[in-house]
């Protein structure tokens, strides 16, 4: 996979993801021209296209689309389903996910892809493992976010 | 809320999330200041605002990273998050990269995992703090602590750049096959040097691991297959030998998937299909090899490759489209390697009959799939047969399907399955497609009927109407390839020359023809039109003034053409001789603004006077046969479509019998003939008295000698700009009407340019006016007064007008010129980017590398730096690059850089206030393709506005 994206039905990009190295000005202006590109094509068009010299895949999800861009040898319909289980485990992490889970916790959608996919490539298919791995570091969090809530409470009360 | 599958999954569970929170901060330790930032900035209702909101923000978090007081780890990660936000909004951020790299060393998880983060998206190559990160990347890795451990492998897999590389690939297969190793961090070590490996290939040396990372293939653990294999693929792509021994793993692998009940792999079934992921990437694996030679695995394989087969008729587990897909994904792949075997005319039938059920599936993506994948099937041997009998069906799919890309594969399929029965269907299919195919494809469209309209002639006079159809429907995408290989086919076959002078005399009748058209026509009439002058209705006259009806539409390569045409015309039939000298002495011709026209007029006319009859036939002599060789115009649509997506290579190598136009013997092909199209027309060889006497528009081939005369018009403008950006002289700009040329020459802080303006009609132009714009602020930085300019610019007359600059301080914008006149009662109103850059006020600075080194490092403070990494846009030519940097303005500075493939230069921009040091470093990447481009000055903008220019020029 050269790279993935997600974005509103009104072209704001929510999460961008690349694994080939590319300027930030390249980046910007390849978001903006696929991103405008599917968001012209009608509903129950083809979720492939050929754009470029790249493979695009796609589908939407309630307001948001999810974009992935392959190589020339990269399987379409499996594609298809990568997207499908990183919807599925933002949806367990977050509990019915919605847009706004990810654009306020977009540091979570980055680091669950993460454990998802490695450099393009599925490094865990398994939704019960890469849920386990986030669940650890969340509970590594939440112990230190108590004390800090708790450090700030003592502060109002001294106040 | 999503919908679908992902909802329900959710919908059953009570929301975690507390209503009276800050809005869907739901997990971990949820920083309160960043969902409040992240909520203000949607409020935000303008981009003004929004603006207004993040710089407040970055002054805020600017005045806590420089305070006094230490800011905690929570703080840090906090303000680090926001950085990061505002990044991702698309705003630049050029500080705190030093605070993320401080988070990478703090024990809690947390920080860790922030800075981490930011240092994947932001990296930068400030090689301070490279060895910084590499050192904390270092620490983790050496931790023993597996989340820790995954998280420095993200790190590096993200980033993969060379500095990692060279950091970790002598460790990282080490952590790979290390017996202790957890298996969470094993798939992040086989990613992450996957990673480095396509990246740097040269440093990431497998030897001694090779054998155990093919084991991986036996990992209990199915996660750990399924990183490993991606590695291990793009490895044997590379190496094939040393890797072999993973076919016979991979084939009891997959066999065993393949035989398990659904539910055998517990969480790596995925909707009811066993592990998917993996099963694709194991038939992918198999097609870096060919069948495997043991023929116990080879019957296991084949038994695989059937089983999969047979499961698509079974009736679906599920009635949900993950299930099909996840299926459907696995039977695609297994179909490409059978067609990459393409050995066993059993499975290949087979895999037709799936792809052929597909064809008519209600859902658009199989039947995408089904067109793409059918494609390569049809240049099998085996199986192309049984790809013809769906014909109908792609044809349907050619004029119903509703999505442009649809019907694009099914064009594409029609192509590949074209043969000598079936080959008028396709082409007249295709024809009539044409009539209303998108614009995006049709140029496609045309060379592909134009390849096989040559390839499947049985008649020649078939060929010409097929192509000068194609000129008639899409004329404006029939490329040069396409009409001079119908004129190559027509000169050497002297059967179909009478038909074509014939057709082309009729299709030019029709008042609208596509300049395209003429362009045939003037070549083949002025051939062969002897063999149709025998009927009074296409009598010579007739033929020319037919000819030159059009010759006024046309532009000037079609004009020059036309007047080759008349020329031969004088020797084939010495009755238009006076006609047409008349025609040649006009002002219009003989006076042209054109240099390539008004050289052709005098030469053509002064032949055409002095030289005898006999002189006449033997220059003027019929063309000779063109030498056979592979179509200019199946290279181009192989250029068009990269390797791969459409099978020419099937067509063009002669696998299947027969048939082709002009592969016969009788003519013998002749590698060693230089190429073709360039001279094809025979322009330069046909004007007998060629280019050495200077002609009477030698002024104009002086001004405009860069450009080369008769070349296709260039319109766009900013293009013009960026050419001038390294040369000083040249045609900045041109259309039909008129072309402007510039000379330009500068010193210090001053330079003077010559615009001249020439009008290639025939028509005087009037109320002609030029001025110059300052966009922004550049009057105050830049002064080019410009003296007024006759309001009169006769038909082929030329004038110049001087402009005088001075740079007075640093300047980004570029001046307008912006010219208005009047042709023919139209006003006519063009406006352009005056290439006036700020290198042009460069004085170049010779220095040894001490000097160099002690400079650069002093103008080390980011603001000073620029810095671009870009893709090559025109090839990475030693010579061509030192010609660019010259050209530039600056001293290259040859011996100063170690690394002898890199380029450094110096220079000091001149302005009247002040004078601005540069240092130059152009890295070039040739196996990336990619350049590294940095610039320090002591001014900022002179950094930033030199950088973003050139970033266009390599």
């Amino acid at each position: 996979m050269r790279f993935m994206l997600l974005f509103s039905r009104q072209g704001k990009l929510r999460l961008q993801k690349w694994y080939v190295p590319l300027g930030d000005q390249e980046k910007r202006r390849l978001g903006r021209e696929l991103v405008q590109t599917i968001l012209g094509r009608k509903a129950k068009m083809c979720s492939f296209l050929e754009w470029r010299d790249l493979k695009v895949v796609y589908k939407r999800y309630a307001s948001l689309y999810f974009c992935c861009a392959i190589e020339e040898q990269d399987n379409e319909l499996i594609t298809l389903e990568v997207i499908h289980r990183y919807v599925e485990l933002l949806d367990k992490y977050f509990g019915s996910v919605c847009e706004l889970d990810i654009i306020f916790n977009f540091e979570k959608a980055y680091f669950i892809l993460d454990e998802f996919l490695l450099g393009g490539e599925a490094q865990e298919t398994s939704k019960k493992s890469v849920l386990k791995a986030i669940e650890q570091a969340d509970q590594l969090q939440e112990v230190r976010a108590v004390s800090i809530e708790d450090l700030s409470l003592t502060a109002v009360v001294l106040s | 809320l999503f919908s679908g599958a992902a909802r329900r999954v959710g919908a059953s569970r009570r929301k975690r999330r507390n209503p009276a929170k800050m809005p869907a901060v739901s997990k971990g330790d949820g920083m309160r200041g960043l969902a409040v930032f992240i909520s203000d900035i949607r409020n935000c209702k303008s981009k003004e605002a929004e603006i207004k909101r993040i710089n407040k923000e970055l002054a805020n978090i600017r005045s806590k990273f420089k305070g006094d007081k230490a800011l905690d780890g929570y703080s840090k990660k906090k303000y680090v998050c926001k950085l990061l936000f505002i990044f991702l909004l698309g705003h630049d951020i050029d500080f705190g990269h030093m605070e993320a790299v401080n988070l990478l060393s703090s024990n809690k998880y947390t920080e860790k995992q922030i800075g981490y983060l930011f240092i994947s998206v932001l990296v930068n190559s400030n090689s301070e703090l490279i060895r910084l990160i590499n050192n904390a990347i270092k620490n983790d890795l050496s931790s023993r602590n597996p989340t820790f451990m995954c998280l420095a492998l993200h790190c590096i897999a993200n980033v993969g750049s060379r500095e990692m590389a060279e950091a970790f690939a002598g460790e990282i297969p080490r952590i790979l096959v290390a017996g202790d190793t957890m298996d969470s961090v094993k798939q992040s070590a086989a990613l992450c040097l996957l990673r480095l490996y396509k990246a740097s290939p040269d440093l990431v040396l497998m030897g001694e691991w090779t054998s155990r990372v093919v084991h991986l293939l036996n990992d209990q653990h199915m996660g750990v297959v399924t990183a490993a294999i991606s590695l291990i693929t793009c490895l044997s792509q590379k190496n094939p030998d040393e890797f072999k021994t993973c076919v016979s793993l991979a084939v009891s692998r997959l066999s065993r998937i393949v035989s398990s009940a659904s539910t055998d792999l517990q969480d790596y079934t995925y909707y009811f299909v066993p592990a998917p992921w993996l099963s694709c990437k194991l038939l992918r694996l198999l097609q870096c090899y060919p069948p495997p030679e043991d023929g116990a695995v080879k019957g296991r394989l084949v038994e695989c490759l059937e089983t999969i087969l047979n499961k698509a008729q079974e009736p679906p587990k599920s009635k949900k489209v993950q299930h099909s897909n996840a299926k459907n994904a696995i039977l695609f792949e297994a179909i490409s390697l059978i067609i990459h075997y393409d050995s066993e005319p059993n499975l290949l039938v087979r895999a037709c009959n799936q792809l052929g059920q597909f064809l008519q599936h209600r859902e658009t993506n199989l039947r995408y799939l089904a067109l793409e994948s059918m494609c390569t099937l049809a240049s099998s041997e085996f199986s192309h047969e049984a790809v013809k009998t769906h014909i109908e069906t792609v044809i349907n799919a050619l004029k119903t399907e509703r999505d442009v890309s649809v019907r694009q594969r099914a064009a594409d399929l029609l192509y590949a399955m074209c043969d000598r029965s079936n080959a008028k269907q396709i082409v007249a299919e295709m024809l009539s497609y044409l009539e209303t195919a998108d614009y995006s494809i049709r140029e496609e469209m045309v060379l592909k009927v134009a390849i096989l309209a040559e390839k499947y002639a049985v008649d020649y006079s078939w060929y010409v109407d097929t192509i000068l159809n194609l000129i008639r429907i899409a004329g404006d995408y029939v490329s040069e390839e396409v009409w001079y290989r119908v004129i190559q086919i027509v000169i050497n076959r002297d059967d179909v020359q009478g038909y074509a002078a014939k057709t082309v005399f009729e299709a030019l009748q029709a008042p609208a023809c596509h300049e395209n058209m003429v362009k045939v026509g003037g070549y083949i009439l002025g051939e062969f039109g002897n063999l149709i002058a025998g009927d009074p209705r296409s009598s010579p006259l007739v033929q020319f003034n037919l000819l030159h009806s059009k010759f006024h539409l046309c532009s000037v390569p079609t004009r020059a053409l036309l007047l080759s045409a008349y020329i031969k015309f004088i020797n084939l039939f010495p009755e238009t001789k006076a006609t047409i000298q008349e025609v040649l002495r006009s002002d219009s011709q003989i006076r042209n603004s054109d240099v390539e026209l008004q050289q052709r007029a005098v030469e053509y006319l002064k032949l055409s006077s002095i030289a005898s009859t006999d002189v006449l036939a033997t220059v003027l002599e019929e063309m000779p046969p063109f030498p056979e060789r592979e179509s200019s115009i199946l290279a181009k649509l192989k250029k068009k479509k990269g390797p791969g997506v459409v099978p020419v290579s099937e067509l063009e190598d002669g696998k299947r019998e027969g048939g082709e136009l002009n592969g016969g013997g009788d003519r013998g092909p002749d590698s060693s003939t230089p190429s073709p199209s360039a001279d094809l027309l025979g322009l330069r060889s046909a004007a007998p008295v060629s280019a050495a006497a200077p002609s009477a528009g030698s002024l104009l081939v002086d001004v405009f000698s860069e450009s080369g005369a008769g070349g296709p018009a260039a319109a766009v403008n900013d293009d013009g700009f960026l050419r001038f950006v390294c040369k000083n002289n040249g045609v900045l700009f041109e259309n039909q009407l008129l072309q402007i040329g510039i000379k330009s020459e500068y010193r210090q802080n001053l330079g003077r340019m010559y615009l001249f303006y020439g009008n290639k009609t025939s028509v005087q132009f009037a109320s002609f006016s030029t001025t110059v714009s300052y966009p922004g602020e550049l009057q105050s930085h830049i002064l080019t007064p410009l003296p007024p300019v006759e309001p009169l610019v006769e038909g082929g007359a030329q004038v110049q007008q001087v402009l005088n600059i001075e740079c007075i301080t640093d300047f980004s914008e570029a001046p307008q010129l912006n010219i208005k006149f009047r042709y023919g009662g139209a006003l006519q109103n063009i406006t352009l980017k005056l290439p006036v850059t700020i290198n042009k006020f460069f004085q170049p600075t010779e220095m040894a590398a001490t000097d160099f080194f002690q400079r650069w490092k002093q103008l080390s403070q980011p603001q000073q730096e620029a810095q671009k990494i870009f893709k090559a846009n025109h090839g990475m030519d030693t010579e061509v690059l030192k010609a660019k940097l010259l050209g530039l303005g600056t001293a290259l500075l040859e011996n100063v850089d170690p690394n002898p493939e890199n380029y450094v230069c110096a220079g000091v921009v001149q302005t009247k206030s002040q004078q601005v040091g540069v240092l130059l470093r152009l890295e070039p990447n040739a196996q990336a393709q990619m350049y590294r481009l940095t610039l320090r000055s002591s001014k900022d903008t002179v950094s930033k506005r030199l950088c973003d220019l050139l970033a266009e020029q390599f």
